[in-house]
């Protein structure tokens, strides 16, 4: 059921994405550029690999949100007239697409738009190349280069101050003077075609126009995201069902093996009868089969009914159109496939040792255990225990393999917890790095185009500012050898307060003053190292090509980022401009400040850092509350199953001894406390090899989540071992309580009649 | 264990030291009667049962399979309940008592014997009378009891290393240890053979005499009738008659 669920829900997550990629024609690469007339279509569809070429005019604007008091950016794409033939095609959630012959018309992407409250027929208003312009929102949509919306220069999506919107390409060029032109190519890639020599020659045709560097799916942002978003997922899918599987088997062989033991008469009858050993097994094997088959029909029907809540969980959280649950006939295969031999594994060894019985010794009844003061007594421990914590000790050491198997199980369940958990803390301590050590700015400002280092005067006379530092990002090619990596260059002040530059660790890494620093997802693409030189071929202003010395490599956890000094960059570049600048800000003008900044025609989006995290927040606690639904509920069914079925066993085994001290006069808690002794014993046993072992899965967890955008850091905090802890117990109270209604409904006379 | 609510017929109502049966009645039941309903059948177990058992007094109850004696002893026993009529301990009415209550009744004041010995298999012989003299108050020290049913060389033992007849009388001596007011046998010598079941039933009379513990014996051998003081015979669940022998035969004179 576990497979069905997991696997199911990462191949229904996979394949709805690709039905939506195929749907809105995803592209394969994408360029920007300044601007191309559009009679370089005919050239780029010269281009051999090249099936499909659509141009499009994308910008950025501030946009008037009135929830907000500080600007939100948007960011406008021109959709075509022709919208079937076209790549990157809108998904429309609710209202219309745009007319493309009316002026004014926009369609504005759904988060934003639910963020904010718009609804079709509201009014939008937006500062595109300095004028300000009203668009009449008609619709809402999704897109899959949109599914995670990440303002340029952040590192997490913000939805309610940062929108995209689709404008009809007529209306969008007249407004942005881009009349006949292009400055973004979207490419499909022929069957068969080469992605990298596609890019290489794409580079080529843009260079004059412009061109920033090509990039393929695989570097595009939301797709990023939700690619590793769907490989954590395929990878929980994976180890989370073996787990199941493990404890599945085992629970399987107990209660066949106590079955078997219980009818050792009826064994050793039909052996006197003449039934071989063969037949013997068989019989009983079928049991097993009869449970699997069972238990995988009702796994199936649940699983696929959990599997479809979860995807409509997911779905709902990646916006992904027309997700629908299919769980593959081969994957249901598998499923049973894999129940089947795991439950035959499991009942294979108790039917071996009850068909290997000859038959008049498996007609008496089965020899009284044989107990003896156990380990822990002999160490010494057992004189100062009351009789009623030695029939505890003894009976967990009487079964060894069993106790340490069932210790195992919960184990697991424990370390689940903590795998499930530990992303949060990592994600915690990744943004406590960001947001409290690295982005220490009351206000990111972005500007639309390059302004003067010179504007950082301006800024600072604005009322409320404190403390303004510049920084400037420059789209660059870093080559070295046969390796390439397209990239930004940020570049910030040395003595700059306001961005410092943070490893994993949390040590500060200085900015040298000449060279640069690199990410070390980034040195270990390229394969440099401190020391190193690497090519850098600008890919703005006069385009110089410059070989620069890797300062330093920093151990971070935020994609592939490049410093440099500010004043080192400039001398780089060949020219000083700056793209935007970090302010201090005095708390109590902040509001007067934002309203200021938003009649600046040149400031294109104000960010805070406290906005962002509280935004980003919001969501993690959506994916969070699936995510831990899901952990929690699979560690607990774990937890109970293991402790239910060890209590039950148990019950069955001893439930003449617990008979009797109950006629002793022992009272039903203190019986229950006799009996779910072992199981506490167990559950206590296993918390601490659970955390051991859920630290190290996490660490290879940790290990394994690197993506381009980010990875992550690996702590485990207190509060989630002390969590996973608290969720076993509670299992395991919960499966004391089952068996103590049990235990309290016994007859006493009736246990007592039987002889032993 | 100060709120008990038995602890007061202890102290108040049964005096063990009274030798002399039928000035003290320990037990009184009156119009008790069993029912089982099964389905459309019911089964009568007990039929209005009028009786009274004396501290002090040894009790042999005959009768044939299913004549209800083991129903009777459960219901003095504490382990369950009359359909209709009232049983007293004392003054306290067991008829009608919580679970909790008959827990401690029978945890303080009853001794059970049983025909399978229901002994602790991973506990020792010791161990096995420590579980029962460490919640009791009052009670020998375990060792003390196993000495009176002569096991004091098997202390350490587990059940499984112990004959039968030994396992009946640790068990005796669990039963007894706590000093109970009153001890119920049901077919204690039923799995033995003669000779160990003579032995378990000497040490059964022995600890009557030495505790002077109310004692009820169930038994399929009339012979052993002339062990008690009475000897109730039981039959499709009356008590057909109530016979006093004249004197208690000891255990060495009785032959069957
Ligand atoms: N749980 C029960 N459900 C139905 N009938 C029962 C139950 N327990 C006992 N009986 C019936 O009650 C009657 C008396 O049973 P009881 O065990 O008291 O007999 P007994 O005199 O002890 O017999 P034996 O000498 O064989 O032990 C029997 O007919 C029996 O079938
Ligand atoms: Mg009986």
């Amino acid at each position: 059921m576990t497979v069905l669920t997991m696997r199911g829900t990462y191949e229904s997550l996979d394949s709805s994405r690709d039905q939506y990629y195929r749907d809105t024609r995803f592209p394969d690469i994408w360029a920007s550029l300044e601007k191309a007339p559009l009679s370089l279509v005919g050239d780029l569809e010269a281009i051999s690999g090249v099936a499909t070429v659509t141009t499009r005019i994308a910008l950025n604007a501030n946009l008037d949100v009135p929830s907000t008091d500080a600007p939100a950016l948007g960011r406008l794409f021109s959709v075509p007239e022709n919208r079937s033939a076209s790549l990157a095609d809108i998904h429309v959630k609710t209202g219309r697409y745009v007319d493309p012959e009316s002026p004014d018309e926009a369609v504005v992407s759904r988060n934003f738009a639910v963020a904010n409250g718009f609804t079709p027929g509201d009014t939008l208003r937006a500062v595109i190349n300095g004028r300000l312009h009203g668009l009449r929102i008609v619709g809402t949509g999704i897109s899959p280069e949109h599914t995670y919306a990440i303002p340029p220069g952040a590192i997490i999506p913000d939805n309610e101050r940062y929108g995209i919107i689709w404008i009809g390409r007529r209306a969008l060029s007249s407004m942005y003077d881009m009349e006949g032109a292009f400055n973004e190519v979207l490419i499909q890639l022929a069957p068969g075609s080469k992605e990298r020599a596609v890019m290489s020659d794409l580079d080529q045709v843009l260079r004059p126009y412009g061109g920033l560097g090509a990039y393929p799916r695989s570097r595009q942002p939301s797709h990023l995201m939700v690619q590793s978003e769907l490989d954590q997922n395929r990878a929980t899918g994976t180890i989370i069902p073996i787990v199941f599987l493990a404890v599945a088997a085992f629970l399987l062989n107990v209660v066949l093996s106590r079955m078997i033991a219980t009818q050792r008469s009826e064994i050793a009858v039909l052996k006197a009868f003449g039934y071989s050993n063969a037949e013997v097994g068989w019989h009983y094997l079928q049991f097993a089969f009869v449970a699997v088959l069972i238990g995988t029909g009702a796994g199936i029907f649940l699983g696929i009914a959990l599997g479809q809540s979860m995807v409509d969980l997911y779905g709902e959280f990646f916006d992904f159109p027309n997700l629908e649950y299919d769980a593959s006939p081969v994957l249901m295969i598998i499923a049973v496939g894999v129940s089947l031999v795991a439950a035959t594994i499991g009942a294979l060894g108790s039917v071996r040792r009850a068909s290997r019985l000859p038959p008049a010794e498996a007609m008496r009844a089965e020899p009284p255990a044989s107990f003896k003061p156990g380990l822990v007594e002999r160490w010494g421990f057992g004189s100062s225990l009351p009789p009623a914590g030695r029939m505890i000790l003894r009976n967990v050491e009487r079964t060894p393999v069993r106790s340490l198997l069932s210790i195992v199980g919960v184990a697991y369940a424990v370390a689940i917890l903590v795998i499930g958990m530990f992303m949060f803390d990592g994600v915690d301590r990744m943004m406590e790095l960001q947001f409290g050590e690295t982005q220490r700015e009351d206000l990111a400002v972005n500007f639309n185009r390059s302004l003067s280092p010179s504007v950082r005067y301006d800024l600072a006379r604005l009322d409320g500012v404190t403390r303004v530092e510049p920084f400037r990002v420059v789209p660059v090619r870093l080559r070295s050898g046969q390796l390439t990596q397209d990239s930004g260059i940020t570049g910030i002040p040395r003595e700059s307060r306001l961005r410092r530059i943070i490893a994993a660790s949390g040590r500060v890494q200085p900015l040298p003053p000449s060279g640069v620093v690199l990410s070390d997802l980034l040195a270990e693409r390229l394969a440099v190292e401190a020391g190193d030189v690497l090519r850098v071929e600008v890919l703005e202003g006069p385009r110089h090509v410059r070989d620069v010395t890797v300062a330093g490599v920093v151990e971070d956890f935020l994609g592939l980022s490049v410093f440099m000094d500010l004043d080192a960059l400039h001398r780089l570049v060949g020219t000083a401009s700056v793209s935007g600048a970090f302010l201090s800000v005095d708390d109590h003008r902040r509001a007067g400040l934002n309203a200021a900044l938003k009649t600046v025609p040149a400031v294109a989006s104000v960010s805070s850092p406290d906005q962002s995290l509280a935004s980003f927040e919001e969501q993690l606690d959506e994916s969070l509350l699936i995510s831990v639904f899901f952990i929690l509920g699979f560690s607990s069914v774990i937890a109970i199953a293991v402790i239910y079925n060890g209590a039950r066993v148990a019950l069955s085994e001893r439930g003449r001894e617990l008979a009797s001290l109950r006629v002793l006069g022992f009272s039903r808690r203190e019986v229950a406390v006799l009996l779910l002794g072992e199981q506490a014993i167990t559950t206590v046993a296993a918390i601490p090899l659970g955390w051991l072992l859920g630290y190290g899965l996490a660490a290879a967890v940790a290990a394994g989540v690197r993506t381009d955008a980010y990875r992550i850091p690996f702590v485990v905090s207190t509060n989630t071992f002390m969590l996973a802890a608290l969720v076993t117990i509670l299992a395991a109270l919960l499966s004391g309580l089952i068996v103590r209604r049990r235990l309290d409904r016994m007859d006493l006379i009736e246990v007592l009649k039987t002889r032993e | 264990m100060g709120r008990n609510p038995w602890t007061r017929l202890t102290q108040t109502n049964v005096d063990p030291a009274l030798e002399s049966p039928g000035s003290n009645p320990v037990f009184r039941v009156q119009d008790v009667t069993k029912t089982y309903h099964m389905g459309q059948v019911s089964v009568h177990a007990l039929r209005n049962i009028n009786l009274e058992l004396y501290t002090g007094e040894l009790v042999v109850l005959l009768g044939a399979s299913g004549s209800g004696k083991s129903t009777l002893l459960n219901i003095l026993g504490g382990l369950d309940v009359p359909t209709t009529g009232r049983v007293f301990y004392g003054h306290e009415e067991l008829s009608g008592a919580s679970t909790r209550a008959l827990t401690l009744y029978r945890r303080h004041h009853v001794g059970f014997v049983f025909q399978f010995y229901n002994l602790i298999p991973s506990l020792t012989a010791r161990e096995n009378v420590a579980l029962v003299t460490e919640i009791a108050h009052a009670a020998m020290k375990p060792e003390e009891a196993l000495e009176l049913v002569g096991l004091s060389d098997r202390l350490d033992h587990f059940p499984a290393q112990l004959s039968g007849g030994e396992q009946q009388r640790v068990a005796i001596a669990r039963a007894v240890a706590k000093n109970p007011q009153v001890l119920l046998c049901d077919e204690p010598t039923g799995a033995l053979d003669l000779e160990t079941g003579r032995m378990v039933l000497r040490v059964l009379e022995r600890v009557n005499r030495q505790t002077g513990t109310c004692t009820a014996i169930i038994t399929h051998n009339a012979a052993i009738a002339a062990m008690g003081d009475r000897v109730i015979q039981m039959s499709s669940g009356r008590i057909a008659s109530v016979d006093r022998n004249a004197e208690r035969t000891s255990v060495e004179a009785i032959h069957w």
